[in-house]
C-alpha cells in the first residue's frame, strides 16, 4: 500500500471528511512524526508502536571507488519498534 | 515528551479544523488502516517518510536469560521500518548538531 492508496482507503471509511482534508490529514501526521524526531522527541502510539533515534558513532570508512579512508561523522537514525498488539496481529495472520 | 496520538489528534484539530471528535477518530483510523495491511501481509510505503516491511524469521534456539534454560524461539512475522531517503536527511541534520 502506498500513501495515496492510504489517503483513498481513509477517504473511503471517512465519508464525512472531503478528500482534500484526509489527504493534508495523512500528511500532517507523517510530518509531525518526522518533526518529533528531528527533535530527538520519542513518538509512542499504544499498540501501533514508538519510533525513535538510534545513535550511530563516527567510524572510519572509505571511498570504495579510491580506497581513501575517510572520517564518517556521527549520526542519529530513525528505528521503530512495534507495539504489541502490532506484534500479536502481524504474527497471528502469518500462522493462519 | 513523546509525541502521541492526542497530539496529532490535537494537531488535525488546530490546523485543518477537524472538530475533536473527528480527530481522534481519524488518527485512531491512520494507524488501524496500516497495522491492518501489515496483518494481511502487505507492506505499506510512505514515499517522504519510509516503509513498513515485513520479514518471516524461522525458529531459532534461545534461553531464558533468568535460568538459563534453553527454548526454542519460534517461527514469526515481524514487522521492520525502513526510514525513506527525506526522514533519514531529517534527523541527521537536525540531530546531530
Amino acid at each position: 500500500m502506498t500513501k495515496s492508496e492510504l489517503i483513498e482507503r481513509l477517504a473511503a471509511r471517512q465519508t464525512h471528511l472531503m478528500h482534500k482534508d484526509v489527504e493534508l490529514a495523512v500528511k500532517l501526521i507523517l510530518d509531525r512524526v518526522s518533526m518529533a524526531l528531528a527533535k530527538q522527541d520519542r513518538v509512542e502510539i499504544r499498540g501501533f508502536g514508538s519510533f525513535a533515534l538510534h545513535h550511530r558513532p563516527s567510524r572510519i570508512g572509505r571511498n570504495p571507488k579510491t580506497g581513501e579512508a575517510v572520517t564518517i561523522p556521527a549520526k542519529h537514525v530513525p528505528h521503530f519498534k512495534p507495539g504489541k498488539e502490532m506484534r500479536e496481529r502481524v504474527n497471528d495472520s502469518a500462522s493462519d | 515528551m513523546a509525541l502521541t496520538k492526542a497530539e496529532l489528534a490535537e494537531a488535525l484539530f488546530d490546523e485543518l479544523g477537524l472538530n475533536k471528535r473527528e480527530a481522534k477518530e481519524f488518527v485512531d483510523l491512520f494507524f488501524e488502516e496500516i497495522r491492518e495491511r501489515l496483518q494481511s501481509g502487505k507492506e505499506v510505503k510512505l514515499s517522504g517518510f519510509g516503509n513498513f516491511e515485513l520479514r518471516n524469521k524461522n525458529q531459532r534456539p534461545g534461553r531464558n536469560p533468568k535460568t538459563g534454560e534453553e527454548i526454542p524461539i519460534s517461527a514469526r512475522r515481524v514487522v521492520t521500518f525502513r526510514p525513506g531517503q527525506k526522514l533519514r536527511l531529517r534527523v541527521e541534520l537536525d540531530a546531530t548538531g
